[in-house]
């Protein structure tokens, strides 16, 4: 067992030296951390949803214009802002995983694509199904839905990569690298509706940036988006404990044999 | 210098001797294009109309097709271990490779491009700015390409898995490319899609070889 929990430790780094990332950055720390937050975590995302899902569904007040359909809006942008933040946070990981080799970054981004993946996958069909009675047609090949739906191919992208490795190392050495190349897309995301106003049709998406939504409105939207984030960060720590253990059982079976 | 200049000839003088490589791509590209007709039907106007974006596309496509093999017969018998102990650094190395397979698959693509610009009847206004978007994008798709190549080294499914990767991260390059074409053909300037085009490939060109370079000392581990 020894030989198992040496080969999932990071890089020996000198304690004192040590900023806060490195301290985190161990496994079995990490497993135990995990443990203690996950029953919180999970309270917390039910709690915090149901709120949400409340506010947006019941309390809200239907738009003048759009009536019921807005409320459509109130799982859309949580899930776009979703989609965006968990690419940042995997490009991140990938960064820090290349540079400090840390086991736990690449585990992270491994763990975090498919929740990323289905968060993009939401925003593209809840807009869908927004954008048939708003604008009359299911798709636009407008420049944030297009760079959208590259954001969910890149996901896809990453998930193939990853796992088409016999070394699980190398998927996840390729995979950190392709993250970064394609982390190159998300200010294109954010800004497309500013760049491409004139060439494309313009986009209906920017009323959010000003400030003209109302109050009523925007508290659903903010405890969604806050539900959101939570129930990222506890599907994370799930598959994040899964994928260390998965590492550990394959470890484990690779020195008994 | 001297070296990446050998090292790219050495690509070359393979690729000739094998001599598939270059005509295979300017095959598929035509071939890709002339589907295009049969499929839609030998309407002018339609065909006028799509022939910017066609030829896009199935350049595109051809430069994919090589792209898998980029990296993978000097993986395999070593002669890439042997370029990273070299004192040319990596990011050099992929960049002749990228040049080589740009020479190889690239350049005939600009030959072939006006020939099918004709067949599909696109205005000879078009012709110039063509042969130009072609000239400052296909060196970027095989740039990019080349991170995806060096990405799946000893992969399963290396090929299949690479236009998955690369395809995506195509989009812009074709955005511009094509609508350079319509904005002259439409009577507009088509210098701002141009500069975009030669900004992609001036951040591409730093950037590709900096990530390719990370990626095959990854796969070389």
């Amino acid at each position: 067992m020894a030989a198992v929990s040496l080969s999932l430790s990071p890089v020996p780094v000198h304690p004192k030296a040590a900023p806060v990332i490195h301290i985190f950055a161990n496994p079995a720390r990490f497993q135990r951390l995990a443990e203690k937050w996950l029953p919180w975590s999970i309270g917390l995302t039910l709690v915090t949803l149901f709120i949400g899902f409340t506010l947006a569904l019941v309390v809200s007040p239907p738009d003048y214009q759009q009536g019921e359909a807005v409320r459509i809006m109130y799982v859309h942008v949580p899930a776009a802002w979703m989609a965006m933040f968990v690419y940042v946070n995997m490009a991140i990981a990938a960064a820090v995983g290349l540079v400090w080799k840390h086991p736990l970054a690449d585990l992270f981004a491994k763990a975090a694509a498919p929740i990323g993946a289905g968060f993009t996958a939401i925003c593209l069909i809840t807009g869908s199904l927004w954008g048939e009675p708003m604008w009359g047609t299911w798709w636009v090949w407008d420049a944030r839905l297009t760079s959208v739906l590259i954001l969910f191919f890149l996901y896809l992208g990453y998930i193939a990569l990853v796992n088409a490795f016999d070394d699980a190392h190398r998927g996840a050495a390729a995979g950190n690298i392709l993250l970064l190349v394609g982390a190159v897309n998300i200010p294109i995301i954010k800004f497309s509706v500013d760049w491409w106003n004139t060439l494309h049709q313009p986009a209906s998406i920017s009323r959010l940036g000003a400030p003209t939504i109302d109050a009523s409105m925007l508290a659903p939207l903010l405890v969604m988006g806050l539900g959101f984030t939570l129930y990222f960060v506890t599907a994370v720590l799930i598959r994040l404990r899964g994928e260390i253990l998965a590492r550990k059982i394959r470890s484990a079976r690779f020195y008994e044999s | 210098m001297k070296r990446f200049v050998r090292l790219v000839g050495r690509d070359l003088m393979l690729a000739l001797r094998q001599g598939s490589d270059a005509t295979i791509a300017v095959m598929f590209f035509v071939l890709v294009v002339v589907l295009f007709p049969f499929g839609i039907g030998p309407e002018p106007n339609i065909l006028a109309r799509i022939a910017a974006g066609v030829i896009w596309v199935a350049a595109l496509l051809a430069s994919l097709l090589s792209l898998d093999r980029l990296f993978q017969a000097d993986f395999e018998d070593g002669s890439l271990e042997l370029m990273a102990l070299d004192s040319l650094p990596l990011e050099l190395v992929a960049l002749a490779k990228a040049t080589a397979h740009w020479l190889i698959t690239g350049v005939p693509l600009l030959v072939a491009a006006p020939l099918l610009a004709l067949l599909l009847g696109m205005s000879r206004d078009g012709f110039g700015v063509l042969e130009l978007t072609l000239l400052l994008g296909t060196p970027s798709l095989s740039l990019i390409g080349s991170i995806g190549a060096a990405l799946t080294l000893g992969a399963r499914r290396g090929g299949v898995l690479i236009s998955l990767l690369i395809l995506p991260l195509f989009i812009p390059v074709l955005i511009f490319g094509a609508a350079a074409i319509d904005s002259a053909l439409g009577g507009l300037s088509a210098r701002p899609h141009l500069l975009v085009l030669g900004a992609l490939l001036a951040a591409a060109l730093p950037m590709a070889a900096l990530a390719c370079a990370a990626a095959l000392r990854q796969a070389l581990e």
